[in-house]
């Protein structure tokens, strides 16, 4: 119950700083962020449930975002289609990929996952009606009611997706399907033995992982205005997906959320004032640190700090 | 004894290493097995080819009537076929407790997608062999005796009727070994067919019915332990030419 | 689509070239993670690395083949210091391969290539030596010589780290380590010291493959992202472990990636190295001639 209290509370405030803030730049900078929290939550539910790291987040990103803005094109569909329809293709994507690499070792699974980024990338190069290299530039519908201005309404919308991948990674977690990915993740052998069955799981895993990706990526092309392949299936989204559960914590759902805050903010202000390449570099430095010292990310150095005298 | 699990010429090959040649065997309901051989002789491929971790490259395995060479390991795992491991593998991020509630989801619940009350169930199973105490630690802190009983805890959460043991009293003392056995001798009463491998050739003779004895991947004799332990081809194996 | 014969000729005896030198680049990788089972996918970033730090060196006069040379004991003790790391915070608490260790050397990878657009900036850097921009003409083909240069060390290359896994102690050492470790340490051998050799082995193979790379062509900070699908494509195309597997893996490559070029241009290229990766996953993931 609290939870849903908390959900409620952070779905109301967003809606309420749409309403009152009139500084468009807080609801740009406000959507990165919620858009990593989405990112770092899916990448969690594969790679920190799991066990299985996906490094090629902007594939199921990219799809998403590509689809929507296809789809817009062709169709002018709304946006909560456009979501839909996302979260259906990259979710085919993660089933896909799942079902022809999740059979194999982890590590070959990440690298497929690199093949994917490139696959997908030059299929939207080599595909003209999608603009191919140069882009498509897309004109944005008026804000539905009761949203005066567009940014503001993917804002609020980016907030909701957030909540939703939460409520969903909470799901997983907590259930009986969390208990198996955690088995998978301990010893693959051995849940096998105890009658998980592991690969429809990490399938599940992926093709859930991958949807919410997409979903990530589908208001995309509507907050710029445009969509190109270089800059879609760019290699921050892949970084920040990882690295946020990583830093803040794989084994609950708040610590994507955690990290996601942390290094999106982190990333805003070092990017507009030093440079992006000294982002990458201080979240490279991050995620080894973290790797090696803190294992259990943020959480689980929260956790080792006493809060209460008994 | 009607056979529940029947091995025909089951071979198993690793590039140009063979593992297992043409193996076969036939365990009735409600025995106590033993399988014996020294090291690299292929008891652990053979457990690996009948619980399902490895497929078997020729031959049938059946299992109370049918026919399981192509099912995956968890398949087998829910028909009634579990195992220990040698080294053992617990689910280090989870609680002792948790260890058993996973199978017992897994394999006896899964009917119902809600948890049961698993917990009890597999507190029950965890007084069986003396760990009750522990259920609440987490299962990368317990000792290497502790840790082998929570893998015969966790075989027998999947409510099994063949239970492989697999060295389960490796490096165990005195003692230890006889709890182990009393277990296994308890779960046999309640009609659980046995597999046991152990090197502790006192433990296996002690326990068996009938012992099978393999050597570079070939059965090189069976029959009641009395019989394999005057075995010349036995003796030699074991002791080298 | 035309179909030239000669075109294609060129293509093949192109790719055969080119081939070889992605079998010499990804060597370094069959070591570390076809027989040592490193999850290291900061072997590119290490070749690129040892390119930028070829250019470094060339630039004092020394010719960057021979420069790659030099650097091949620092680049060792660096791979040895990498193990090491690895070993103590990994491999020996038994996350091993898993998302920590994977996690890390994405890490590593990240930092070394930053590190270099910080460093040395994101525009492209070309060495210069005499055979840099002459071609032999062969009948109709012109083939450039540096192609052949670095053909030619990349055959020595791998006809020496063979030839040393198979005639030498410490080589055989290294591959019995990779098949049956038990066996090893009960002949008194210590495994940790041994894979720490081979891993030093592999990051040396990288500084050379790395003054390979930018006598070939100019080098960027990025380069490494291309060369992680080529490498570990090759790697398990070949089968983890398979030293003679990598050149037969590098050579399909090759000609494969020559022959989409000639046919469906720049633009289809880098995805041949993921499909056939991909392809081989699917369909045979031991790879040809994998243990």
């Amino acid at each position: 119950m609290k939870f849903w209290i908390s959900c409620a509370i952070a779905l109301g405030g967003a809606i309420a700083l749409a309403a009152i803030l009139k500084n468009e730049y807080f609801f740009f900078a406000g959507y990165t962020v919620l858009m990593f929290i989405v990112l770092a939550t899916a990448w969690n539910i594969l790679g920190g449930y799991a066990g299985y790291v996906n490094f090629g987040t902007p594939a199921f990103f990219g799809l998403g975002a590509y689809t929507a803005a296809v789809l817009f094109k062709a169709f002018e569909l709304p946006l909560a289609l456009q979501i839909v329809a996302a979260a259906t293709m990259s979710g085919l994507l993660g089933l896909g990929a799942g079902l022809l690499t999740l059979r194999l070792r982890g590590i070959f699974f990440a690298i497929a996952t690199i093949a994917l980024v490139v696959i997908m990338e030059t299929l939207f190069i080599n595909w003209r009606y999608a603009g191919g290299a140069t882009g498509l530039q897309l004109l944005r519908p008026p804000p539905t009611a009761p949203f005066e201005s567009y940014i503001k309404m993917l804002f609020v919308v980016m907030a909701a997706l957030a909540v939703i991948a939460v409520a969903i990674a909470r799901y997983i977690e907590t259930s009986w399907l969390g208990r198996g990915l955690r088995a998978i993740r301990d010893s693959e052998e051995a849940a096998e033995a105890s009658g998980v069955p592991t690969l429809k799981l990490k399938v599940f895993a992926c093709t859930v992982s991958g949807a919410l990706m997409g979903v990530a990526g589908a208001p995309m092309p509507m907050y710029l205005s445009f969509i190109e392949p270089a800059s879609t299936f760019n290699l921050n989204y892949a970084i920040g997906a990882l690295a946020s559960p990583m830093i803040g914590g794989t084994a609950h759902y708040i610590g994507p959320v955690l990290g996601a805050i942390l290094l999106a903010s982190f990333q805003q202000i070092v990017t507009v004032t030093i440079s992006n390449e000294v982002n990458v570099l201080v979240v490279g430095v991050m995620l080894v640190v973290f790797v090696v010292a803190a294992p259990d990310g943020i959480l689980g150095l929260l956790k080792k700090i006493p809060w209460k005298r008994s | 004894m009607e056979a529940l699990l029947k091995v025909r010429e089951v071979s198993k090959h690793f590039g140009g290493f063979t593992a297992l040649s043409q193996v076969s065997l036939e365990i009735g309901r409600g025995e106590r097995f033993g399988l014996i051989g020294p090291n690299g002789s292929g008891k652990t491929t053979l457990i690996n080819c009948i619980s399902g971790a490895l497929r078997n490259d020729g031959g049938s395995i059946e299992f109370d009537g049918a026919e399981i060479s192509s099912l995956p390991a968890y398949q087998r795992t829910r028909r009634g076929i579990a195992r220990s491991f040698q080294i053992p593998r617990p689910f280090t991020s989870m609680s002792v407790l948790e260890n058993l509630v996973v199978p017992l989801e897994y394999v006896q619940h899964r009917g119902t997608l809600h948890i049961a009350d698993t917990r009890a169930e597999a507190l029950e199973i965890l007084r069986t062999v003396g760990l009750q105490d522990k259920a609440q630690t987490q299962s990368n802190r317990l000792t290497q005796v502790e840790l082998r009983k929570l893998e015969l805890a966790r075989a027998m959460a999947a409510r099994p009727r063949l239970l492989i043991s697999d060295e389960s009293m490796a490096g165990l003392s005195g003692n230890e070994v006889d709890e182990v056995l009393a277990i296994l001798r308890t779960l046999n009463e309640a009609g659980i067919t046995i597999i046991m491998i152990e090197h502790i050739m006192q433990a296996v003779m002690r326990f068996s019915q009938r012992v099978v004895c393999l050597d570079a991947g070939r059965i090189i004799c069976e029959g009641t332990p009395e019989a394999i332990v005057k075995n010349p081809d036995v003796q030699r194996a074991y002791l080298g030419a | 689509m035309e179909f030239s014969f000669d075109l294609l000729l060129e293509a093949v005896v192109f790719g055969v070239l080119l081939g070889c030198f992605y079998a010499a680049v990804s060597i370094g990788l069959s070591v570390s993670f076809g027989l040592l089972d490193v999850p290291h996918v900061a072997h590119p970033a290490l070749i690129v690395f040892g390119s930028y730090c070829t250019w470094f060196v060339a630039r004092y006069g020394l010719d960057p083949i021979l420069a790659g040379v030099v650097l091949m004991p620092l680049f060792f003790l660096l791979g040895v210091a990498i193990y090491r790391f690895y070993y103590e915070t990994f491999e020996k608490r038994g996350t091993e391969a898993g998302v920590r260790g994977i996690a890390f050397f994405f890490g590593v990878a990240l930092i070394i290539e930053v590190g270099l657009i910080l460093i040395f900036g994101v525009d492209q850097r070309t060495v210069e030596a005499a055979y840099i921009g002459k071609s032999l003409e062969l009948g109709d083909m012109r083939i450039p010589l540096r192609f052949l240069v670095a053909f030619g060390v990349a055959v020595v290359l791998m006809a020496g780290l063979t030839l040393y896994l198979a005639k030498t102690f410490t080589g055989r050492a290294i591959k019995a380590v990779a098949q049956d470790e038990p066996a090893l340490r009960l002949m008194g051998a210590d495994p940790v010291r041994i894979k720490q050799w081979a891993f030093g082995i592999a990051t040396a193979t990288a500084s050379l493959a790395g003054a390979l790379l930018i006598v070939i062509g100019p080098v960027d900070p990025g380069l490494d992202r291309t060369y992680i699908g080529r490498t570990f494509s090759v790697v398990v195309l070949a089968g983890l472990g398979s030293m003679t597997g990598t050149l037969a893996a590098g050579l399909i490559l090759g000609i494969t990636e020559s022959i989409v070029l000639m046919q469906f241009g720049a633009s289809w290229a880098p995805a041949v190295a993921f499909g056939l990766l991909l392809l081989v996953l699917g369909v045979r993931p031991q790879g040809l001639f994998g243990r």
